[in-house]
């Protein structure tokens, strides 16, 4: 028999067994067989020695070929048996695609309606230039009372309207807050107009009912300049619940009213299309023109400055916008309740997104 | 303020419609709360005669009854169940489809006992007009003419009731007068002039003295009182008409001359009173009451009054109060013989307190605490008179007046400009004028320097800005045009302080966290107050409105824990509130915080509550909200590895599974830890909680920093680990091995990690336990050899001995 026919036989053989082989185990038995230092192959070139020279050259490329082919069909054997293994164990792992999963806490945390809704009003009144002022809840009767104008004989400032604190020894008494009107009356008196500012937070109230509570939620605004009209205050209004309820269109009222801190005074009403009722007015909000005396109280001169005021129930426009029924449930701490009707904390309003979407 | 629409057309020449009369009077700042008219609700009932009665087939007490609607129409069948229903009666029908405002149904075609009624006959009671329900309506038998009629037209009920909610600067409008005086000026009418009385024919002296008794100080109280007696009259029943006023307006009428001073009232917004000028002894004293004084009131009761009220007395005590309430003991009855009346003017800041302390809300005190036209005195007076004159007849004497009406005349300073400036409408000086002029204002001067006098009906009237809004609101709101408010150029800018920006991002972390947001009572229960380290007296509410909400919170912890507990009540046991809000340390503006407050109740863990087949939650405990807190912070731009932690959390945390997180001995900025168990005990909270509270405003203020960020300063060289455990004794903290392993080359050493506590085995005997700690070594410009990171190694274990004691673990 030749070299080359032995070359040849030892190929065949090999290549047979390579492809016979049926597992990674046996594939490599036959490597080791063929190419390990006393394999087969290994074998052939431990002879290239005792060949004479002129037939080295090329029974050793010859041997290098078979081996190279010995090697890739190696491989490619050993890549089908892995991938054959592979397939084998996946079809072992096999996870109930039905079991449930946590959502986890995005998905569980809340944003309280009216810290959402104080949130989208900040951020209409920013871009109308408003600033956010804030004042204490516990205040005394000539910052709630005495500098808005609000006489001492007034029935608001009789117990059945104000929580009171016990009387000092000099007689004096402070109070909660029954607006935030007395923040209003802090910035005049810290901050020379042009004054645009909202002022929100809890307000008190010795009422208890279906639709008051004895604590909830206001903001009002102040813009003091020296020529600013009941038409500006108009057009904020107008502007501020076009925004708010996030409609083209609002139907509004405007009510000649009375207040003792605002000359003219009005009430507002909004049609009730806005929450998508038509047919009915909504009273939301009071307004109207600072007080010359409220100026004065503050030492501004209501010859030279002049401007408006104007406040809104947050929780009653939270209540409107969001469809909420009942005003108590807003403080119970009701977790159903809050998870139902609260925020996501993905839900940030901005103008450019849409305050609710 | 409740008046008919008729009796408004009394003063004013109107043919408006009822409705165009309210929206305008709800647009000029006369707020219309309702319209009762009956035609709207009874309509639909007409006048009908029972042609024939007979027996139900079916039913013994009722009745089959052919009736007639409409003259020359098919008579209608009916079952009726009324005992009084016969052939040949006059009563009231309602066609199906009626609703009966008596018994709340809406008609409808259904058999009644196998016959179908086409409609019902009315009783009374289902018209609403009394209480009687015996039987239907049995009207005169001549109303057969008025067949087919509506029944409210036949009986004269057609008048609509109008009711006014008034604000408090409006005495004027008590008034049916004062309304349509508004409405004539708003353009709704004419407002027709005065009705001239018949010359009074003042036959003899008023025998009653009337002394003013007060002094110099209290004089505004009364200051004027006019009073007349009329003799020989017949005190019966008012005429038809006034009394269907009266009721109308919610009034019962008495007798003609209690009537007479309602009516007044009413229509002029000017109170009056009568005696039994025979039941006065001696004079009529007007006074401050002596304290312990008693009179019986016409409302039957006993009232004592006091020094700061204006009583009318006569020589035997006090008969009323001033403005508020007349006496029993001279009130005119049907037998009353001689009246005497008083009209006078009282204060009406005293006229309210007055009221308030007795409780008493009667139509005098709401007209006087308002304040009534002074002016109006004597003119009542006489008006009351001509009334009372032609109602019970008798003779009137001269009118006796003690003091002074107190009226100063009022004049304001206008420039018509300012109507614009101030309302930005412009309107025309003729307009201005006459609106003005059409409420009482006479106008003297130039409309650039004018000057305004004040009607004396209007005590609300002080200022320029006060005549803007009579005319901007009589012009109508709607003709101000809305006008953008002047903008800053360009760009929104950002509003919010540093604090608030910081108050909105506290708020969304925790949400993130799995935290729903609650808003609680800022008031609390005063045990609660002062368990928390509150409970000050200075900081109780005088007047709370229940012991649930008495006492301003020293803290946000009480209100969650409150709510924790009742959601439990409720089923809900794994719960994770917070709230963001202001709590009270004292009551001066300063002492008054802003914190964010979280619990964690039962199992309500980051990573999920409850059971679950990936595993089930453990209760909450001290790391989970030490997370929350460092995760806050950290989310607000503070460091929280920059502040101590040190074991003195307040007394409502558990001893030993609690902190507080402090900058500096004095500057606390968060506690955090597990609910002692005495104070879930004490307000009856069950299951394990965990807190927190961060004290927002105790952050430092964030450095201002450049906006852009430092160069990233990431080595491509390979970061070393190496994991080292240690020996230590029980009490030491971890925090002081990983510091001090952290600070034993702070170049190289990037980060530490405790990976393992372990206190069990022979360890616990010993008092010790193992703490295994990972060390990063990143080096920064050359692979560190394998010497370096053992020198390096080799210093943390000694600085970590010298530290804390420490052993390597071998």
């Amino acid at each position: 028999m030749s070299t080359s026919d032995v070359l040849s036989e030892l190929e065949t053989s090999l290549l047979a067994e390579i492809a016979g082989a049926g597992d990674l185990a046996s594939l490599d038995a036959v490597r080791v067989s063929a190419l390990g230092k006393k394999g087969r192959v290994s074998e052939l070139m431990s002879k290239l020695g005792s060949l004479p020279p002129e037939e080295r050259k090329s029974f050793g490329q010859t041997v290098n070929t078979l081996k190279a082919k010995v090697s890739d069909a190696l491989d490619a054997r050993k890549a089908v048996l892995e991938m054959a293994a592979l397939d084998e164990r996946l079809k072992t792992e096999r996870a109930d695609v039905t079991l449930p999963v946590r959502l986890g806490p995005v998905a569980e945390g809340r944003i309280h309606p009216v810290s959402q809704v104080l949130d989208e009003v900040v951020e209409i009144f920013a871009d109308m230039g408003f600033s956010v002022a804030e004042g204490p809840d516990i205040e005394t009767d000539e910052m709630n009372f005495d500098k808005l104008n609000i006489p001492a004989e007034h029935p608001a400032r009789q117990d059945h309207d104000t929580f009171y604190f016990s009387p000092k020894a000099d007689g004096s008494r402070l109070l909660l807050r029954t607006h935030t009107s007395p923040v209003q009356i802090r910035t005049m008196v810290a901050q020379k107009p042009p004054i645009r500012i909202i002022a929100p937070g809890r307000v008190y109230r010795m009422d208890s009912d279906q639709t008051h509570t004895p604590m909830f939620h206001q903001v009002e605004g102040l813009v003091i300049d020296e020529s600013t009209h009941m038409g500006h205050l108009k057009w904020v209004l107008q502007e501020f619940c076009k925004a708010f309820f996030e409609v083209d269109e609002v139907k509004m009222r405007f009510r000649a009213s009375h207040f003792p801190f605002t000359e003219p005074s009005m009430e507002v009403d909004i049609g009730a299309e806005a929450i998508g009722k038509p047919g009915q007015w909504l009273e939301i909000l009071g307004c109207g023109m600072v007080h010359p005396n409220v100026l004065r109280n503050c030492g501004l001169d209501p010859e030279k400055y002049q401007g408006f005021a104007f406040g809104v129930g947050l929780d009653r426009l939270t209540m409107l916008k969001y469809g909420i029924p009942d005003l108590r449930s807003f403080f119970s701490g009701d977790l159903k309740w809050l998870s139902h009707y609260g925020f996501s904390m993905l839900d940030v309003p901005t103008l450019g997104g849409g305050l609710s979407t | 303020m409740k008046f008919t629409f008729s009796w408004l057309k009394d003063h004013l020449d109107t043919e408006k419609s009822v409705d165009e009369i309210a929206t305008t009077l709800s647009a000029i700042g006369l707020e219309v709360e309702g319209i009762e008219d009956p035609a709207k609700l009874l309509g639909a009932f007409k006048i009908a005669r029972i042609v024939e009665a007979k027996k139900h087939p079916n039913a013994d007490k009722l009745q089959v009854v052919q009736v007639e609607i409409a003259k020359g129409e098919p008579l209608m069948e009916v079952v009726c169940g009324a005992p009084n229903a016969r052939a040949g009666m006059v009563s009231v029908f309602a066609p199906l489809g009626t609703y009966i405002p008596g018994s709340k149904i809406t008609l409808e075609k259904k058999p009644v006992r196998g016959v179908v009624s086409n409609g019902m006959m009315c009783s009374a009671a289902e018209l609403e007009l009394s209480e009687e329900s015996d039987g239907i309506l049995d009207l005169p038998a001549e109303w057969a003419d008025n067949v087919g009629a509506r029944y409210i037209d036949v009986v004269g009920l057609n008048d609509p009731i109008i009711e006014v909610k008034l604000t408090p600067n409006r005495p004027d409008c008590t008034g049916v007068r004062g309304i349509a005086r508004d409405l004539a000026a708003a353009g709704m009418g004419k407002l027709k002039p005065e009705p001239k009385l018949a010359p009074l024919n003042e036959a003899f002296d008023c025998k009653i003295p009337v002394k003013l008794e007060f002094t110099p100080e209290t004089a505004d109280a009364c200051p004027v009182f006019a009073a007349r007696t009329i003799r020989n009259v017949a005190n019966g029943a008012s005429p038809d008409w006034m009394q269907s006023r009266l009721k109308a307006a919610g009034l019962r009428p008495i007798n003609a001359l209690v009537d007479v001073t309602n009516y007044i009232s009413l229509d002029r917004g000017r109170p009056l009173h009568v005696y039994d000028a025979h039941k006065i002894k001696g004079a009529l004293h007007a006074r401050l009451g002596k304290n312990g004084e008693k009179f019986l009131a016409l409302d039957g009761k006993e009232y004592t009054v006091d020094d700061t009220m204006c009583v009318i007395a006569d020589d035997s005590g006090p008969l009323g109060l001033g403005g508020v309430m007349g006496g029993e003991s001279t009130g005119c009855t049907p037998e009353t013989k001689a009246v005497l009346i008083e009209s006078a003017w009282f204060d009406p800041v005293r006229t309210a307190a007055t009221g308030r302390k007795t409780g008493l809300v009667t139509d005098a005190r709401y007209r006087f605490e308002r304040g009534v036209d002074p002016a109006s005195v004597r003119p009542g007076l006489d008006l009351a008179t001509d009334m009372i004159l032609k109602f019970c007849g008798g003779e009137a004497s001269k009118a006796k007046v003690a003091g002074k009406e107190p009226i100063e005349e009022r004049v304001v300073p206008f420039d018509f400009a300012r109507v614009e400036k101030l309302s930005g409408v412009k309107l025309t000086e003729t307009e201005i004028s006459n609106t003005l002029t059409a409420l009482g204002f006479t106008i003297s001067g130039k409309p650039n320097a004018a000057k305004v006098t004040v009607p004396t009906w209007r005590p609300d009237v002080h200022g320029p800005a006060d005549l803007v809004e009579e005319v901007v609101r009589i012009a109508g709101l709607d003709r101000i045009p809305a006008t953008p408010l002047p903008r800053q150029d360009g760009i929104a800018r950002a509003v919010l302080t540093e604090k608030q920006k910081r108050a909105r991002r506290a708020r969304r972390l925790l949400a993130a966290r799995g935290f729903v947001e609650a808003v609680t009572w800022s008031f609390i229960p005063k045990d609660q107050a002062t368990h928390f380290g509150g409970g000050s007296p200075a900081l109780d509410l005088g007047n709370p409105i229940s012991v649930e909400m008495s006492s301003m919170r020293p803290v946000l912890l009480p209100g969650l824990l409150t709510a924790v507990t009742r959601n439990r009540n409720r089923g809900l046991a794994d719960v994770a509130l917070f709230e963001l809000g202001q709590a009270y340390r004292g009551e001066q503006p300063e002492d008054q915080y802003t914190s964010a407050a979280g619990v964690r109740a039962g199992t309500a863990r980051l990573s999920g509550a409850n059971r679950h087949w990936d595993g089930n939650a453990n209760p909450v405990g001290i790391f989970d909200v030490k997370a929350d807190v460092f995760a806050a912070l950290s989310a607000l731009g503070f460091d929280p590895s920059k502040a101590q932690i040190t074991r003195d959390a307040p007394a409502w945390y558990h001893p030993g599974r609690s902190a507080a997180l402090k900058l500096g001995p004095k500057t606390v900025l968060a506690y955090f830890g597990e609910i002692h168990p005495a104070t879930l005990k004490a307000l009856d909270v069950e299951a394990p909680v965990s807190a927190f509270e961060i004290f927002l405003d105790a952050l430092p203020p964030e450095k201002k920093k450049s906006r852009a960020k430092p160069a990233l300063a990431a080595s491509d060289l390979l970061s070393v680990t190496r994991d080292l455990a240690f020996i230590v004794p029980k009490d030491v903290a971890a925090g002081d091995v990983v510091k001090a392993a952290a600070n034993a080359d702070k170049t190289l050493i990037r980060a530490v990690n405790v990976f393992d506590v372990f206190e069990g085995g022979s360890l616990a005997a010993e008092g010790k336990k193992s703490i295994a700690i990972e060390i990063t070594i990143q080096p920064a410009t050359e692979t560190l050899t394998d010497q370096a990171i053992e020198t390096i190694t080799k210093k943390i274990v000694t600085d970590v001995k010298k530290a804390t004691g420490g052993e390597l673990r071998s």
